[in-house]
């Protein structure tokens, strides 16, 4: 069965607290960071970008997997920070994981699901024997206006998932997808920052694709919450999972693990994925996961994924989400400016 | 417009995304950037490509505070002699720790980064860099 032969993530070393932002603005943070649910977020360095955080991620799922990097026939990279507006960020990938010249590549661009797009993609060409191992990655560096709400949790981190069929360590049962016209949040040709609906980005665009696609996931493989052991929701803050969660009728419990959006923030396409990936390193085999990404726009993709025995066998090899949180450098709103380039007279 | 240098860095491609030398198998001599000759053995020396490790310590380093326009951004930032445990010598930055953490004979490894960028309009250099060995859960240290 198809399913993920190696992962890896990465995530950058600066964190700035929601207190720090809120300072700036004037702001309640400790009354922010509590509503949100998130209490500081990741902020990539100045010499850091979507290309070079999806190398490290994928670095770290080759050596992960053991995988020869010539056995990849596909790379795919989603995000909506991609270096080049016209450039794919694939090809940097690949060069720099040594993958042979015979491969199909593309950037994928659907908001916060272009990660899960890019896993579809590779089990469809894995399922159909066109490749022996497909390379998926989620990868972010997403910036919200300065005084805008999206500023306190857009944040930095990828994830790669090599997808396959040999040796898994954790298989892929079934996915679903939902998809509807929903400008709920978007970003114009040129410009530097995103818009958004505000409140109407909560329940016609994230409950609504989020619920139906958990929904239709769950018919289609004919199984209920209370058939799985861990849920994963896209994170957009902290708040959302929960209350999608609560919708849905799953264990608080089952959601926490998850729950990497407090510490780091919403990495957008790596969002979702981060959370697959900190439950992967810590799940027994056997264990049932839930997972629904959430991309604006609108849409969600859901799989319903088993942990098998062979991750036992990759654990210690490269970083957990858990150590790339652990390695942090807490910074102030100027040198986040800085990184960031929103100090436009330099 | 023509783009100035875009050539001569997709020539170096290979060789800075993942430290691509060579080594002299009559010396067993490991060099960084490849050679087209070993300079020790001249005609008697035999190349082959060798894509190093990137495991490493550092030999000697500088702490940057008068910088380039373009590096402003990472003020102070540290370039440091690599010794690759192959035995090779490099200069790279060290990133992911403060300056004040970096000390010679410390163990580096290779990251990726963006090197340079020429302006707004023009291609993104990326290379090796260096960052301080990570920690890893789980790994069987000795």
């Amino acid at each position: 069965m198809v399913g993920i032969v190696g992962y890896g993530v990465y995530i950058p070393r600066y964190r700035i607290k929601t207190e720090e932002i809120a300072r700036v603005w004037g702001e309640d943070g400790v009354r922010l960071a509590k509503g949100l649910g998130v209490f500081e977020k990741s902020v990539p360095g100045p010499d850091e970008d979507v290309a070079t955080i999806s190398v490290e991620a994928a670095r770290n799922a080759v050596k992960h997997g053991n995988i020869d990097p010539l056995d990849i026939g596909a790379v795919y990279v989603g995000s909506e920070s991609h270096p080049y507006a016209v450039k794919p960020t694939g090809t940097i990938v690949a060069e720099a994981i040594e993958c042979s010249t015979d491969i199909t590549c593309a950037d994928y661009e659907f908001a916060c699901k272009a990660g899960t797009a890019a896993m579809q993609t590779c089990m469809g060409l894995v399922k159909s024997d066109m490749i022996k191992v497909g390379l998926a990655i989620g990868s972010d560096t997403a910036q919200g206006r300065p005084g805008d709400a999206l500023e306190y949790s857009a944040a930095a981190g990828g994830v790669a998932f090599l997808i396959g069929k040999e040796n898994p360590v954790a298989t892929i049962e079934a996915t679903a997808s939902f998809t509807t016209d929903t400008p709920d949040f978007w970003r114009r040709e040129g410009e530097d920052y995103p818009s958004h609906g505000a409140r109407f980005t909560g329940e016609p665009a994230y409950f609504r694709h989020v619920g139906e696609g958990a929904k239709l996931l769950l018919r289609n493989t004919k199984t209920s919450v209370d058939d799985y052991d861990y849920f994963v929701f896209h994170m957009p803050n902290g708040k959302f999972p929960l209350a999608m969660g609560m919708q849905l009728g799953v264990p608080g419990e089952k959601l926490e693990d998850s729950l990497v959006v407090r510490q780091i923030g919403n990495t957008y396409s790596g969002s979702a994925m981060m959370g697959l990936a900190r439950i992967l390193d810590i799940a027994d085999p056997g264990s049932r996961i839930f997972m629904v990404s959430y991309g604006s726009g609108a849409g969600s993709d859901a799989f319903s994924i088993v942990v098998e025995e062979e991750v036992l066998k990759r654990r210690g090899e490269v970083p957990t989400v858990d150590d790339y949180i652990a390695r942090k450098t807490n910074i102030e709103y100027s040198i986040y400016a800085k990184f960031r380039r929103k100090i436009k007279a330099m | 417009m023509a783009e100035h240098g875009v050539a001569q860095i997709w020539r170096k491609i290979k060789s800075i995304y993942n430290i691509q030398g060579n080594h002299c198998k009559t010396c067993d001599t490991y060099y960084f950037p490849p050679r087209p000759v070993c300079p020790e053995c001249r005609r008697k020396g035999v190349l082959e490509d060798y894509r190093f490790k990137g495991l490493g310590k550092i030999h000697t380093f500088a702490v940057v505070r008068q910088a380039p326009d373009t590096f402003k951004r990472q003020v102070p930032y540290v370039v440091a002699q690599i010794e690759l445990d192959e035995g090779a010598r490099l200069t790279g930055q060290i990133v992911n720790c403060d300056p004040e953490e970096v000390e010679i004979g410390m163990r580096v490894r290779a990251c990726f980064r963006k090197i340079t960028e020429f302006g707004d309009k023009g291609i993104i250099v990326y290379g090796y860099k260096f960052e301080p060995v990570l920690k890893v859960t789980g790994h069987p240290y000795p």
